[in-house]
């Protein structure tokens, strides 16, 4: 095979042909100038007007494995990155047992290298702490070098300032980032979803959003305190956006996550105890939405994240008090971000800084910017597909959505990564 | 009236025309209490199973009473004792109970929204028991039924609930149902015992007893839980009842005549005095009467509705 060609693509609103080579792009040809091509030698695809787009990062995804596989595992996890356009996952360590260990990270390089060689690629992200228990310093440099990206005490955030301060300057010696779960978990306890008007109505016990903010301004102080960079993960709230903006005028360095969920949807979705609205942070207001929406159209927030967080059917079939957090992501995310762009609150443009090169930049990895010698790791859109969600057409193990059954509109197509179509869903339809 | 609701989960789907036939109903079965005989035959052959998840002792046993009364078997269920205890989930505990073909299913569970996820499983009637603090339906409808037997009309009748507002479903459920006939709700508790967003709510808030009591036609006072004060909401029960506990010092600001109320059980000299609860203005007991009558009535509409014309027997 010499080359791979494709046709009638669309890269930054023009057409033309991307030709590959090795695994690498090797030029992209505007218009539709013929290109000589070696029958029997060279593979074509019809893009049909697709759009071009990297292969995204998702950097905030729970797989479960080891220890929840009825929830998902890593094959089906990254199955369900692939067909939602991602080439790389930064995976939480919440897993059993948890990811505190060179050995467990190994487990986890070693299956997704077994079941998608060709990619997506999973990128461990370690436990902060040991067991994620919030006392003491998890092995920071052994997880480096087996290959984690990251550290995390996602969902456990770490409560004890001190202790996270250590945590932070010991992660910076490994030039790794902190990645933090922004909760006072006295502020936050015993909390089922946004404390205000629906939490009193429906009689559940909320979690105010200042459980969030508190937590936000702490490590921005801590960040410019050190100078040294953390992360927030999945901000769900305007009173965070708020201070994530004035940390930014002020060059403190902080980088900021939300996610599609915080971008479409209010505390409104839990009416009826809907156990698949559930997630933590909580859904807030129409008015928070509003504000992650200007702060990812403004740059305030860096990146959009699935926090894919997948559980079975009958975890969720539950009173709402008694259900788990969590919704899955991966296999809707995508088209969940491309809804704003046809709501012109986005562009293709911001769609593809907040989910592909600002996540690249933060967590180092390569994105493809389709320039000669890039890798081959892209996806090709259709944005007006459109297409249901459910346990036939998402490859996670995890339906718990309040997607589900709903159409949403924007559909990866074929998805390359280094060259090989990973995902083809020309194929099937003529 | 002909019966359209499949279960009762909540005050707010019910109109005021309903509540009025429910009461209109409860007045029937009131008059069948104070019989001799006391047993009336029209729900013969129907199947109440009495589900309760939660400790309960006065709700359980009005519905089983009311059960009786008209004939109809009861049977009872609690959570220990059950497949519950042995980790069965609710919604396969329910699933069984469905495949036994009960007519109604009455239930008293510590969630929110466990009324309505059962009932969204169950082809058979669901009367909510107390769902976590979401709702009492059948407590607000007794206390409505109560007062409704003093004043007749509600009509501008100021009515204060006190006490612990923010987790209690008696207080949801009273404030919807009495709001909506036509009642002024006041509330008074400490701010940490007050939902963040009561506000939003068609209620005066006050923080302290003397000026809610003011004129007021009737005072609901609330179980205060034991555990509210190992949860930091309050500094301890001394604090709390030198500044919320009903005394008859209060009273004598109420409007005259002002009934007291209560829907137990009561913590003496915590929430109300002792003399209070026991004093003449007191329906604590005409409501546990009362709810007797209330829940025969629910019982009577929810398993008549799809033959109307089932008659009440006259004497």
């Amino acid at each position: 095979m010499e080359y791979t060609r494709v046709c009638n693509a669309i890269l930054n609103g023009t057409a033309g042909t991307l030709l590959l080579h090795e695994g690498l792009v090797q030029e992209f040809i505007p218009g539709g100038i013929p290109v000589e091509s070696t029958p029997g030698r060279d593979l074509e695809f019809d893009a049909r007007n697709c759009h071009l787009l990297p292969s995204l990062i998702d950097i905030h995804v729970h797989l479960r494995d080891p220890g929840q596989e009825y929830k998902e595992d890593i094959a089906s996890g990254l199955a369900a990155a692939a067909s939602g356009g991602f080439g790389r996952v930064l995976a939480m360590a919440n897993t059993d047992p948890v990811n505190d260990n060179a050995g467990i990270t190994g487990y986890m390089l070693q299956k997704g290298r077994e079941h998608h060689p060709h990619g997506p690629f999973l990128h461990p992200v370690g436990a902060l702490t040991r067991g994620l228990k919030g006392k003491d310093l998890a092995p920071l440099a052994e997880l480096a070098q087996a290959g984690c990206r990251a550290f995390s005490n996602d969902g456990l955030p770490v409560q004890d300032n001190e202790l996270f301060r250590r945590a932070v300057e010991y992660a910076s010696d490994l030039d790794l980032k902190v990645i933090d779960h922004c909760e006072d978990s006295f502020l936050s306890v015993g909390g089922v979803m946004n404390e205000g008007r629906m939490s009193d109505y429906l009689g559940l016990k909320g979690i105010p959003d200042v459980a969030e903010s508190l937590q936000v301004s702490r490590d921005i102080l801590l960040a410019a305190y050190l100078n040294i960079p953390i992360h927030l993960a999945h901000i769900s709230c305007a009173s965070s956006v708020e201070l994530i903006y004035q940390a930014k005028q002020k060059s403190i360095p902080i980088s900021a996550e939300t996610c599609p969920h915080y971008l479409h949807w209010s505390e409104e979705l839990v009416g009826g105890y809907n156990t698949l609205a559930r997630v933590n942070p909580p859904l807030r207001t129409r008015d928070d939405v509003l504000a992650l929406r200007q702060a990812v159209r403004e740059k305030v927030i860096d990146a959009v994240a699935s926090d894919h967080a997948p559980h079975a059917d009958f975890e969720k079939e539950v009173p709402f008090a008694g259900a788990p957090n969590g919704i899955s992501g991966l296999d809707t995310c995508l088209s969940l971000v491309l809804d704003l762009v046809r709501e012109n609150v986005l562009t293709l443009q911001d769609v593809i800084r907040l989910m592909a090169t600002s996540p690249g930049e933060l967590f180092r990895l390569p994105v493809c910017s389709f320039a000669p010698g890039d890798p081959a790791d892209f996806t090709l859109v259709d944005l007006e597909k459109k297409w249901v969600p459910s346990p036939e057409t998402m490859l996670s193990k995890g339906t718990n959505t309040p997607c589900l059954g709903q159409t949403l509109q924007g559909r990866v197509m074929v998805h390359f990564i280094g060259g090989v179509p990973v995902i083809n869903r020309l194929l099937s339809q003529p | 009236m002909n019966w359209i609701h499949k279960d009762l989960l909540d005050i707010e789907s019910l109109s005021p025309d309903e509540v009025r036939h429910v009461f209109d109903t409860s007045t029937r079965f009131m008059e069948i209490n104070s019989r001799s005989i006391k047993k009336v035959p029209i729900l013969k052959g129907k199947s109440v199973v009495l589900f309760f998840a939660e400790p309960s002792t006065r709700t359980k046993t009005s519905f089983d009473m009311a059960a009786k009364r008209l004939s109809a078997d009861s049977f009872s269920l609690a959570a220990t004792g059950s497949s519950l205890s042995k980790g069965e989930s609710l919604k396969d505990t329910v699933l069984t109970l469905q495949a036994m073909k009960p007519d109604a299913l009455v239930l008293r569970h510590s969630l929110s929204g466990a009324a309505g996820f059962i009932a969204s499983h169950l082809d058979c009637s669901v009367l909510n028991a107390g769902d976590g603090w979401h709702a009492h339906p059948t407590q607000a409808l007794l206390d409505g039924f109560t007062l409704f037997n003093h004043w007749q009309s509600f009509q501008g009748k100021q009515v204060l609930i006190l006490g612990d507002i923010a987790h209690s479903r008696v207080a949801r459920s009273d404030v919807q149902l009495l709001s909506m006939l036509g009642c002024r709700i006041r509330v008074c508790a400490p701010r940490t015992l007050l939902p963040r967003g009561i506000h939003n709510w068609p209620v005066e808030v006050y923080s302290s007893l003397d000026p809610a009591c003011l004129d007021v036609d009737a005072i609901i006072s609330l179980r205060l839980q034991l555990e509210r004060q190992e949860a930091g909401l309050l500094p301890d029960l001394r604090e709390y009842s030198s500044r919320f506990c009903l005394q008859p010092g209060h009273i004598q600001k109420a409007a005259s005549g002002v009934k007291i109320m209560h829907p137990g059980p009561i913590n003496r000299g915590v929430e109300i005095s002792s003399s209070l609860a026991d004093c003449g203005d007191s329906l604590i007991l005409e409501q546990v009467s009362s709810g007797v009558a209330v829940r025969m009535a629910l019982l009577y509409l929810y398993l008549t509705r799809s033959k109307p014309g089932q008659e009440i027997p006259e004497e």
